[in-house]
């Protein structure tokens, strides 16, 4: 925690909410579309929830081994998983998202070939596995390799790109709690990925998201999976250390 | 895959009303978007959705194209006897997505 707060003070921009001011995006929301989170009835994530458990359980690849077949029963063995990734993964030398380890565990120890990025399947899956973490404070790994990476990230999120020569930091750190549009900024704390979004009609995930802003700013995106998506997912996980985790969410 | 959540209270007194919410997972396409090439996407979404209780009907829906992704729909009713809720949805590919709940009624 004292290393999340070291960074999050050494951050040189001015309009960074302090530790204590933080607010996740669901703050930033209309009362419905809350209320459309809160409840696991309602919230259109929890179809992909349910999927994703049959996923868990279904054996596949050349072992014919399921998630289930190591990790057993879900609900106790990937509790407080997603709260720690991005994690470094040994086979890789740098960070991998939970998408990522999904993939990686697919390739390796089914062995199956690898879901598609953004894949139903995907989503489901990590949906699933992040849904045990829900209500858990983001904990980020203080795993020392992770620092170069997560430097990165934070250049990224400080670098002005696109057409309209903006940075993340210029609108979250900024401009957060004014209006772009129609919508209020919020403070770009990933804590509900992956999460349902009404605009979307799907389940996306954080490289989605931050994919459409770069859109939005019309600079050219990172592909699904590049290591600068992923730098920047460490970076704000990091940033966001210590918010509740609150997958699967809604946002508009 | 899961195609459906449903909710229905367990339990009620006779008499009480109930709220039931279902939603389905459906992909409501329009019929009037294009893919990369051009080429229009068929329409298929779901275009009935009947709730029977005990085997009778008390609620249906016709849906439109205006209407998102993962259709929700809630309505009240009132519990009469203890029995099997059952719901439907009907898609224009003319399959039949479907779904139960059982409540007892003191």
């Amino acid at each position: 925690m004292a290393f999340v707060l070291a960074l999050v003070l050494a951050l040189p921009c001015a309009g960074e909410a302090a530790a204590a001011d933080r607010r996740s995006g669901s703050d930033f929301m209309a009362p419905e579309t809350r209320a459309m989170q809160a409840d696991d009835m309602s919230n259109p994530a929890m179809l992909w929830v349910a999927d994703g458990e049959q996923s868990w359980h279904r054996p596949e690849g050349a072992a014919g081994r399921a998630c289930a077949t190591c990790h057993g029963d879900a609900t106790r063995s990937m509790r407080g998983v997603a709260a720690r990734y991005p994690a470094f993964a040994e086979a890789t030398g740098r960070p991998v998202d939970l998408s990522g380890r999904i993939n990686l565990c697919r390739r390796t120890h089914q062995p199956a070939p690898p879901f598609a990025s953004e894949s139903r399947e995907l989503l489901a899956l990590t949906a699933y596995v992040a849904y045990q973490s829900r209500g858990m404070p983001i904990a980020p790994p203080q795993d020392p390799r992770l620092d170069p990476f997560r430097a990165n990230g934070g250049a990224l999120y400080e670098r002005r790109i696109g057409q309209l020569d903006l940075s993340c930091a210029a609108c979250h750190d900024a401009r957060w709690g004014q209006q772009l549009g129609g919508s209020v900024i919020p403070q770009a704390h990933p804590t509900a990925y992956p999460l349902y979004r009404l605009e979307w009609q799907s389940v996306g995930s954080l490289q989605r998201r931050l994919r459409n802003c770069m859109v939005g700013v019309r600079a050219e995106p990172y592909a699904f999976g590049a290591p600068e998506l992923v730098d920047l997912e460490l970076f704000l996980m990091g940033r966001a250390g210590g918010m509740a985790l609150e997958t699967p969410g809604v946002r508009p | 895959m899961s195609r459906a959540l449903v909710s229905v209270p367990t339990t009620a007194r006779r008499g009480e009303v109930i709220e039931i919410r279902a939603m389905a997972a459906h992909l409501m396409e329009t019929g009037h978007r294009t893919d990369a090439t051009g080429t229009t996407i068929p329409r298929n979404i779901i275009h009935r959705f009947v709730c029977t209780y005990d085997g009778d009907e008390i609620f249906s829906a016709v849906l439109f194209p205006a209407i998102a992704a993962n259709p929700f729909l809630a309505f009240t009713t009132t519990a009469t006897t203890s029995g099997v809720i059952a719901f439907s949805w009907f898609g224009d590919d003319g399959s039949v997505q479907q779904a139960t709940a059982e409540i007892t009624v003191t």
